[in-house]
């Protein structure tokens, strides 16, 4: 089943003061989604890495990783310790990582649709 | 003479490339270092069917042409052409997993862009044919612009294709193509993902019997508690096979090694060439290579875990516990090794692609508790820590055991996390990682790569270590005692004048002069350290009890326990160092290692000598 995301995740503000504002439209980050979440990627875009971590270079992994717009993604596993990192299906394939790096993708629901 | 055909084999990770570069070239590899870089050089060299030699370059597992780290730069500057010295490729091996082919693909049309020949072998295609996954091969040639070979690189099949292609696209190669490949754009990324998804439908149709089991089989392995207690199980499991499973054929090893010493020892006169292959080389090669069958158990189990496909998931589970010093949770493979001997342990931090993360994890494995170690601990705790039960069931000397290596472990993920905040902030890798789908690992391949590391294993020992046990071996026996001289021969020589000079230094963390001149033979490995002390004692042989019983009446107990904390951090392994130079190209690493595993050490000593004369360990 899919527990929806908490209206406080979708409202979370991702950028700083000189990034440009989040488009509503682009959905949730995956990096905020739950165990079980299904849906698909709307847009790519990282604007906060870790420190030491260029975001135009962290973009850039993940899409070669196979998180691009329009891939199906599904949170198939949390860690142990706060939920971190996640196990995500991308277009069926398996992907492990860390959700303060995924942060930058973001995913509409499957049932928006 | 044609010269030899240049190929360079490129590939996602877990895509069977090992295992390609093995079914290409059996046995014909040499692995060696760029020059100047840490980055690994593995070449080998077949001939085929028609005569032409091809040498076959195998480049580490990637995504993308796009360098992240130093050793990528190698890389990609290798299929470029561009490395001074090296030619570039005349062929290009693309190696992909058949049922996983989207972002291979979009590496592929990435190597087409470069220019040179390639040729892109459909690898585990056993694999898609029980899936019912249809590949129209013919198709996925002409979109691509290369042949398209389908390969089985563990039963060798296709292979001889794979080779007929090679040499075919070897006689297209021109040497004249121009180098105009720049780092691609989010955009061009995304363009090139368009482009290989629209291939993957035109050319693939879904496999008719999907792999599940992997899906079921990560419900339980990657469970928040059960996934954690499978892990520590098979940890366990490992750690019993290494620890109970080698210590029959070690023994034997150590026997072996004795006669081979006694039958040399009997053949010559006495003096010093007799002690320099007995005592020097025979008993130096044997006290490493002794660990050689703990290290092929620790093998086995490390290439068949990954193999399966369960290391990923490993590093998954740990990642936290690994992130909170800064680690990313591949560094878990070899600071596991290092529980055997931090030198296989050292060698596996190759999987780990970015450099500080690497050095990070060199500087921190001799941390790990090796089993070298272990002889030391026996003999100290066995001599002064008393036989008694704590809380009714635990032994305190097992769990005085538990606390040397739990003090290893968590001083490791300390210094790494000091490392990581103080000197190296940030620049960590992200952690992204593909699970692969599980698969039965094949027999002959693990046993392959088992032995193939065994012998990497005995080639350091034979060169690099073989050489620092000389020089050890040197300082311990010469110059040799002056006739009539009383005590111990060790106390005339370099080591025993070293000990001397150092002595006032070790005083304050309640060393005497003879554990301090034990220290110094106890370089050539850590165990070394009890034979050392039996001759410093002048007890016939290394028999535990009787060493044990002589040093609880020379040592007090909070020497002993200043011992053992020494041991715990001192960097007393001579081979350590010099892989660790090896590994790094640079004597500025052993050296950092040296200084700061030395200074751990002797603050680790003198707190527990003084918290023990304190309360009454005097
Ligand atoms: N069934 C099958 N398994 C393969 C094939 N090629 C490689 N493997 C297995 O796939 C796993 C990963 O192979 P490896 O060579 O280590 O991959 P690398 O990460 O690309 O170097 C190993 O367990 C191999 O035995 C193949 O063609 N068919």
């Amino acid at each position: 089943m899919n527990p929806p995301l908490t209206q406080t995740h979708a409202l979370a503000p991702i950028a700083g003061p000189d990034t440009p504002a989040a488009d509503p439209r682009d959905g949730e980050p995956l990096g905020e989604g739950r165990r079980g979440f299904k849906g698909v990627i709307t847009a790519v875009r990282v604007q906060k890495a870790s420190p030491g971590l260029d975001p135009a270079e962290l973009e850039r992994r993940l899409l070669e990783m196979g998180f691009v717009e329009g891939a199906r993604v599904e949170i198939l596993h949390e860690g142990f310790i706060r939920r971190d990192p996640i196990c995500v299906s991308v277009d069926e394939r398996r992907v492990a990582l860390r959700r303060c790096d995924a942060g930058g993708v973001f995913v509409r629901p499957e049932t928006a649709r | 003479m044609l010269r030899p055909v240049r190929v360079a084999l490129v590939g996602n990770p877990n895509s069977g490339k090992t295992a390609m570069f093995n079914a290409l070239t059996g046995s014909r590899q040499k692995v060696a270092n760029y020059a100047g870089v840490t980055v690994e050089r593995k070449e080998g060299r077949l001939t085929a069917a028609s005569g032409r030699a091809i040498s076959i370059l195998d480049l580490p597992g990637t995504y993308s042409l796009r360098a992240r780290s130093p050793d990528e730069i190698v890389t990609r500057d290798e299929v470029l052409g561009r490395l001074a010295g090296e030619a570039p490729p005349d062929v290009v091996v693309c190696v992909a997993d058949a049922t996983n082919l989207r972002l291979v693909l979009r590496l592929a049309l990435e190597l087409k862009a470069v220019g040179r020949p390639a040729v892109l072998a459909l690898n585990m295609i056993d694999i898609a044919e029980r899936q019912g996954l249809r590949i129209d091969v013919d198709a996925l040639s002409a979109e691509l612009g290369m042949p398209v070979v389908g390969t089985v690189a563990t039963r060798r099949k296709g292979v001889a294709e794979l080779v007929g292609q090679i040499e075919a696209q070897a006689h297209l190669a021109s040497a004249t193509s121009i180098d105009t490949w720049r780092e691609p754009t989010a955009a061009e990324i995304r363009a090139l993902h368009r482009e290989a998804e629209r291939m993957l439908k035109a050319c693939v149709r879904p496999p008719e019997r999907p792999d599940t089991w992997t899906g079921r089989l990560d419900d339980v392995l990657l469970h928040p508690v059960a996934g954690i207690a499978i892990l520590l199980a098979v940890l366990f499991l490992m750690f019993q096979a290494v620890f109970t499973g080698a210590k029959p054929v070690m023994d034997l090893i150590t026997a072996g090694f004795n006669m081979l010493s006694g039958a040399v020892g009997a053949a010559l006169p006495p003096g010093l060439l007799r002690s320099l292959i007995c005592d020097g080389v025979i008993a130096g090669v044997g006290s490493v290579v002794v660990f050689l069958p703990q290290i092929m158990i620790l093998f086995l189990f490390i290439i068949l875990l990954e193999d399966v496909g369960y290391m990923a998931r490993a590093a998954f589970l740990l990642d936290r516990i690994m992130g909170a010093a800064g680690l990313h949770g591949r560094t878990f493979i070899p600071l596991l090794s290092s529980f055997a001997c931090a030198i296989p342990g050292i060698m596996a931090t190759r999987v780990i692609d970015n450099r500080r993360d690497r050095l990070t994890t060199i500087l921190i494995a001799p941390l790990m508790t090796c089993s070298a170690r272990i002889p030391v601990y026996t003999l100290i705790i066995s001599a002064f820590i008393p036989q008694r039960q704590v809380w009714g069931f635990l032994s305190l000397q097992g769990l005085v055991f538990f606390g040397l290596y739990a003090a290893g472990l968590i001083s490791a993920l300390a210094v790494a996390w000091v490392v990581r905040t103080l000197f190296w902030r940030g620049a960590s890798e992200p952690f992204l990682m593909e699970l692969p789908a599980y698969k039965a690992p094949d027999a002959l391949n693990v046993a392959r790569n088992v032995l193939q590391r065994a012998q990497i294993f005995l080639q350091r020992a034979g060169t690099t270590i073989l050489s620092m046990m000389i020089l050890i071996w040197f300082l311990a026996s010469v110059p040799g005692k002056p006739a009539g001289a009383v005590g111990p021969a060790i106390n005339y020589s370099f080591a025993g004048m070293i000990g001397h000079f150092i002595e006032p230094v070790l005083a304050p963390v309640g060393f005497s002069w003879q554990m301090s001149v034990a220290l110094i033979p106890g370089m050539a490995a850590r165990e070394v350290a009890v034979g050392a002390l039996a001759t410093v004692y002048a007890v016939s042989g290394g028999e535990g009890g009787v060493l044990g019983a002589s040093l609880a009446r020379h040592w007090s107990l909070a020497s002993a326990l200043a011992f053992l904390a020494w041991y715990v951090f001192a960097p007393q392994c001579a081979s350590t160092l010099s892989v660790v130079k090896r590994e790094t190209n640079s004597w500025r690493w052993p050296i950092v290692m040296f200084v700061y595993m030395t200074a751990l050490a002797y603050g680790a000593a003198f707190i527990a000598y003084h918290l023990a004369l304190a309360m009454g360990g005097g």
